[in-house]
């Protein structure tokens, strides 16, 4: 999943963002992720935690990167899906990076759009496209625009941005693997503070409706939200029951513990899709960033980046 | 340039768009497994009932939830499937919005999104149920044609572009009885207007459900020797721009109707164009910045002047106003 060092570095941005045409895949990166996954499956359950924690460092190192070179981002929610991500890229799906349009690959799809600095990171590490164009993150005429575009990302699914729109897309991308008889996967990555949007409970209704035993709804729970604590602007809680009553499987698990997560991810229901609440924490990584509401899109400045890559380099 | 001959009160039948619309989506879908149909609870009011005997796993019915069937058709795209989203036209692009800009038009899905009875086709169930917002709505989002058509022969037409024309459209499919306007194999090409009568008096530029209205005031005003030039804009979107500059820089006034609101819908680009390019007198018809009262459509077309009469009393208007 790591990529050559200083490819963050040596980049110059005229020459890369001067294009509006999707991006194309990294061959050599597509390798070596292909051989860290036959690795990460190959590993006892420690070397395959310590695997995955070594490329979720390398992710928060090119996330912090990419927002320090933009001057914006939304580092809170980016940390605390980077082991979802990564455990899900690396562990779980079944996907070609060569060949993102692949019929029967699985969804992945990032309904908390903000936090796709995290994605684009994950998504350049399987080789989707060069590490090299995360410089360009959010820069003019750059691919890697704030929110994820598809017709510019492979391996982005759908457009998100607007919260609450990834779970009904979801849906539909299981329905229709289910009507083509295939048997790709769907996982919808969704905020906690995003599910006070009423468009979610309708696919959730929806989904247990139509017995979607692949649709796999993760709700990042870091508890906050822009502003506030979910519980304190409009409370979540009791949130398993709420899953369970709209007839899902529910299972909880915490969201950076790789291991954990994966064999999470490997369970699944034939006829009730699974939501997994993923205990997180915004910021997860960086001490001073951890579980602090003000970080859901301040910019770490010089010292703060030091001491950031610091903690992360550990 | 068609027959006057179909549009002889006399002789004149009257359809609902949504029956062509039916056997058309039917018939496509046997010549093609991608389609699917996906609606929010109308099975009966998109006309769905067939569809579903002869196709019963290809209907997706989402219930009353337009956000989601929406988020669902572009999900079912991203899966390779051909959705046509089928909807009353106030629900689908007033609850829906968000969803068509961002998870179909901006994500550049191949989804024909159908808001079925639109304009003040729901007459008496009153402004919640008419759909007078949709054009100037959907004109503002990118990547997003619109389709209006005028009979059912344009219906079926529209229909046989969407699928075979990649990318999002919004068709708004007639709910408003309509006379049969177009010979079958008239062609139906993007961002062409459709033009019905010849004229260089005045242009009158109408969409869906008041074309033959249009074409009805062109004779009433024939007979006052006043040539009208009627167009036919099956395309709101993408406009028939070259269309709107002949009709300003050969007529001396143009006269638009449209089952719709007068602020952004076809009205608003013609003016737009002619602004630009070639500045003359435009008069929008259509629902003026109100809501509507109550009363069945042929009421409130009447009430808002959406008439033959109507159409001629604002091209005299115009020609006045011109210095004939």
């Amino acid at each position: 999943m790591t990529h050559p060092a200083g490819a963050l570095q040596n980049w110059n941005i005229h020459a890369l963002v001067n294009r509006y045409s999707m991006l194309t895949s990294s061959r050599p990166q597509v390798d070596h992720w292909r051989a860290f996954r036959d690795r990460v499956r190959d590993a006892g359950r420690d070397e395959r935690a310590n695997l995955l924690a070594t490329a979720s460092a390398q992710v928060r190192r090119d996330v912090l990167t990419m927002i320090e070179r933009a001057g914006l981002g939304h580092v809170g929610g980016d940390f605390s899906v980077t082991d979802i991500l990564v455990t899900l890229y690396a562990a779980v799906l079944s996907v070609e990076p060569a060949e993102p349009d692949w019929p029967d690959r699985d969804r992945l799809i990032l309904s908390k759009g903000h936090s796709a600095a995290a994605l684009y990171a994950t998504l350049a590490s399987c080789g989707y496209f060069p590490a090299t164009e995360l410089a360009t993150f959010m820069a003019p005429l750059s691919a890697l625009n704030g929110h994820p575009d598809r017709t510019k990302v492979p391996g982005v699914e759908t457009n998100t941005g607007p919260l609450g729109h990834g779970l009904p897309v979801g849906v539909g991308t299981a329905l229709a693997a289910r009507l083509r008889g295939s048997s790709a996967r769907t996982v919808v990555i969704l905020g906690d503070g995003e599910l006070q949007e009423g468009s979610n409970w309708e696919a959730a209704m929806y989904a247990a409706h139509q017995q979607l035993g692949s649709l796999t709804a993760v709700i990042d729970r870091n508890g906050l939200q822009q502003g506030a604590r979910t519980e304190d602007t409009n409370a979540l809680e009791p949130l398993a029951d709420k899953w369970r009553s709209f007839g899902w499987t529910v299972a909880e698990v915490d969201g950076h513990d790789h291991a954990a997560l994966a064999d999470v991810f490997s369970a699944s229901t034939p006829d009730r899709p699974t939501a997994v609440i993923a205990h997180t924490q915004k910021g997860h990584g960086v001490s001073f960033m951890t579980d602090r509401v003000e970080w859901h899109h301040r910019v770490p400045t010089g010292e703060e980046l030091a001491l950031a890559r610091a903690e992360l380099s550990r | 340039m068609i027959e006057s001959t179909n549009l002889r009160p006399a002789d004149r039948t009257m359809y609902d768009c949504r029956k062509a619309f039916a056997d058309e989506l039917a018939t496509l879908a046997r010549a093609d497994e991608r389609i699917v149909a996906v609606c929010n609870d109308s099975v009966s009011s998109s006309n769905l009932a067939a569809f579903r005997d002869e196709f019963p796993d290809r209907l997706v019915n989402v219930g009353i939830a337009e956000q989601n069937m929406v988020g669902v058709a572009s999900g079912l795209a991203n899966g390779g499937l051909l959705p046509f989203v089928c909807a009353a036209a106030p629900f689908l692009t007033g609850r829906a919005l968000e969803q068509i800009k961002a998870d179909i038009a901006y994500a550049d899905r191949h989804v024909v999104l159908c808001g079925m009875s639109p304009g003040v086709a729901y007459g008496q169930l009153g402004p919640t149920h008419h759909s007078i917002e949709d054009l100037s709505w959907l004109r503002a989002i990118a990547n997003l044609p619109i389709v209006v058509p005028a009979d059912p022969t344009q219906t079926r037409a529209a229909m046989r572009w969407a699928v075979s024309t990649e990318g999002p459209s919004y068709l708004r499919i007639p709910r408003s009885p309509v006379p049969e306007l177009f010979a079958p194999d008239t062609p139906l090409e993007p961002g062409r207007f459709v033009p019905l009568t010849d004229g260089d008096d005045v242009t009158l530029v109408a969409a869906g459900t008041l074309v033959w209205r249009a074409v009805e005031a062109a004779s009433l005003l024939r007979i006052e020797g006043i040539s009208a030039r009627v167009l036919a804009a099956p395309f709101v979107e993408p406009l028939d721009e070259a269309a709107v500059i002949a009709a300003a820089r050969e007529t001396r006034g143009i006269v638009t109707v449209e089952e719709a609101t007068v602020s952004g819908g076809l009205g608003a680009a013609v003016a737009g164009v002619a602004a630009r390019y070639c500045p003359t007198r435009v008069r929008v018809l259509g629902i003026p910045g109100v809501f509507a009262p109550t009363g069945d459509v042929e009421f409130l077309l009447e009430h808002f002047g959406l008439t033959a009469t109507g159409i001629a009393d604002s091209a005299r208007s115009v020609l006045a106003d011109a210095g004939r």
